[in-house]
């Protein structure tokens, strides 16, 4: 343990610049997990998972000599097709069951994964290196690596033409539609089978260009999967369903909240505290709810 | 309980009693499906019977674990520099210092983890439905990640509990394990079977009905759900001392707070016999526990593998696990009463 991060304020800055970056990534995630939450009240553990297979997709095309960053464009194209037929296996058959089936039958599938991968790509941590090169800033005491901004950037990308996709387009109006009311979308003609596919395979596809960057910025292990699942988690319930600038603040502020974990703490309790911190806001949610029954009473 | 079932539990005692002479090579796989019973049964406790899908039951069982062998070594030695010294033989445990140790360490480890389930009990279980299982995934991961930080207890390279010791050799060892977790299985089924035929158990399915109605019939719900959740607490560190002992070591992930292994293992046993019931948990671990040493067997490597499929397909396709579907296909035997007509118009129906 030391405390370095409050004697030296570029160290803070540091964090906060490194954070802010890391956020909009997980804001990108969660983002898909309010998505098929809003529209299929499904939580998907294995959202992880998929993140990760992303980033392998993009360390391959690395392997084999293509540049990295072009996973963003083959990573989703392929991923949308793995959600589509993990939803046609799977999750189809859970989508309107229990909600602790729809965990289950998630975990399984997480499993399955994290092991598949394991045979697949080996359990070596990897990254698929850029070659951006870093900025530096502040008199060379600020480090950025611009794979990082790049995937900040790319991010953003991605969030904006899915918004604007889901304003826009006839399938976004059916997906709004579905999230609104699935029986009276039904009734109105909207295929919402289709529209569940859909979301889920649109879903896959963001955790696969979320992944792809993470395998540029950070690294990428088969077992990594649940810290994003419970990242993702925690900024949909803190920013609620349907709010996307709230899930980018939250994505953001979890970003922050981690960097500084990792500095006070060490990085041994980054996990950890990430759990930790998701279980202190489930508290408190529920306490700020329980005081709203009592105004009820 | 009429004269059949006394004969049924009479019967089973006897076997229980004799197992390890009659399958010697076995005693530890009995040793751990005792324990995997007593984890399925108490499970049960809050999944099937009060509708609180936890996959938190792993932290208490981890901590048993952990308290078990903290207090067996740190009764007679320096717990740090056994850590430290990582299971070198520099510290040796005389055989009454280690049953002495064993037994202040079972009985600790059994009651922290029921005072720590009261206490957290208030804030936890006041949350619902998939927030509850969330946030009791997270509680048991985040319990693994930070135990893996903990310099006393081995932190990353794992703690080695004391070995037996050298009296009878592999035998003993295995016989006093193996009667050590019977004892614990047939304490928890006489308890759970205690609390089964009690107004609790309604009280806990009235919880799992319609919460806000039984709150509204007066009952405190909150203070049942957390009587409930500190006797699955008793039961699963008990069974973590138990394991801890038997395993011989302790890793934070890997053995402990193992929520990809064992965490899931609770969850599927129960969802496999049949939750909600008193025999399900007891028959759905023994078929997992062979299923589970087949595929450890035969598909070595691909375990994980098959694990992901059969909980994906138990998940969906056997979600009422066995005793539903007996008590679908005989409800008579079940104590239901059927209408014969009712039956016979359901089946035209089908």
């Amino acid at each position: 343990m030391d405390f370095l991060v409050f004697q030296y304020p570029m160290i803070t800055i540091q964090a906060c610049l490194d954070g802010l970056l890391l956020g909009i990534l997980f804001a990108l995630i969660a983002y898909g997990m309010a998505l098929q939450w809003g529209v299929m009240n499904i939580i998907n553990i294995a959202q992880g998972d998929l993140v990760i297979l992303g980033g392998y997709i993009a360390y391959f095309m690395y392997l084999y000599g293509i540049h990295p960053a072009w996973g963003v464009i083959v990573s989703p194209i392929i991923m949308y097709f793995v959600g589509i037929a993990i939803y046609k296996l799977v999750i189809n058959k859970v989508v309107d069951r229990d909600l602790f089936i729809s965990i289950l039958a998630t975990f399984g599938i997480s499993i399955l994964f994290m092991q598949l991968m394991n045979f697949a790509f080996g359990a070596d941590v990897v990254l698929a290196n850029s070659g951006y090169g870093t900025t530096m800033l502040f008199d060379n005491n600020v480090v950025l690596p611009n794979s990082k901004i790049f995937s900040a950037f790319i991010s953003i990308v991605f969030a904006i033409c899915l918004v604007v996709y889901m304003k826009r387009s006839k399938l976004g109006r059916a997906i709004r539609a579905t999230a609104q009311n699935a029986r009276a979308a039904k009734i109105l003609g909207v295929d919402t089978e289709k529209v569940y596919a859909a979301t889920f395979g649109i879903n896959a596809a963001l955790c696969g260009v979320a992944g792809a960057l993470i395998s540029i910025t950070f690294t990428i292990h088969p077992y990594m999967g649940l810290p994003y699942t419970i990242r993702s988690f925690m900024i949909v319930i803190v920013a609620g369903l349907g709010n996307l600038p709230g899930v980018a603040m939250s994505g953001m502020g979890l970003g922050i909240f981690e960097e500084f974990a990792d500095y006070i703490l060490g990085t041994e309790f980054r996990i950890g505290s990430v759990f930790l911190l998701l279980v202190l806001i489930l508290v408190y949610r529920r306490f700020k709810l329980s005081r709203k029954r009592e105004y009820l009473k | 309980m009429n004269k059949n079932s006394w004969i049924l539990y009479i019967g089973i005692l006897i076997f229980g009693l004799f197992a390890p002479f009659i399958f010697p090579a076995f005693k530890v796989q009995l040793s751990i499906l005792c324990v995997l019973i007593v984890l399925a049964t108490t499970w049960n406790i809050q999944g099937g019977e009060m509708g609180y899908n936890t996959f938190g039951n792993i932290l208490f069982y981890g901590l048993g674990m952990y308290l078990c062998a903290s207090v067996q070594v740190g009764m007679f030695f320096p717990l740090a520099e056994w850590t430290e010294s990582g299971g070198e033989k520099t510290f040796v445990h005389t055989p009454s210092q280690f049953f002495q140790g064993m037994a202040a360490g079972l009985v600790v480890a059994a009651v922290v983890p029921t005072i720590v389930a009261g206490l957290i009990g208030y804030a936890i279980l006041g949350l619902r439905g998939h927030y509850f299982a969330i946030c009791t995934l997270g509680l048991g991961v985040a319990a693994g990640e930070i135990s893996g930080g903990i310099e006393i207890i081995g932190a990353g390279q794992g703690f080695t509990t004391p070995p037996f010791p050298n009296i009878g050799g592999l035998e003993a060892r295995g016989e006093f394990f193996y009667f050590l977790s019977f004892g614990a299985l047939v304490l928890t089924f006489i308890a759970v079977r205690a609390i089964y035929t009690t107004r609790f158990r309604l009280i806990l399915n009235a919880i799992r009905d319609n919460e806000d109605k039984a709150e509204a019939m007066g009952i405190e719900t909150m203070k049942y759900k957390i009587t409930g959740w500190m006797i699955s607490a008793f039961f699963c560190g008990l069974a973590g001392g138990i394991m801890g002992g038997l395993v011989g070591y302790i890793d934070s992930t890997d053995v402990a707070f193992d929520g990809r292994e064992m965490g899931v293992f609770m969850v599927l046993m129960a969802i496999l016999g049949g939750k909600g019931t008193l025999w399900g948990p007891i028959i759905g671990a023994t078929l997992f526990h062979f299923f589970k040493e087949g595929f450890w067997t035969f598909f070595l490597g691909w375990q994980y593998v098959a694990l992901g499929v059969l909980i994906v397909v138990i998940v969906i396709y056997f979600p009422e696990g066995l005793m539903g579907w007996l008590r679908e296909k005989y409800p008579e035997r079940f104590g239901e009463v059927v209408d014969e007509a009712d039956r016979k118009a359901q089946v035209e129906l089908k």
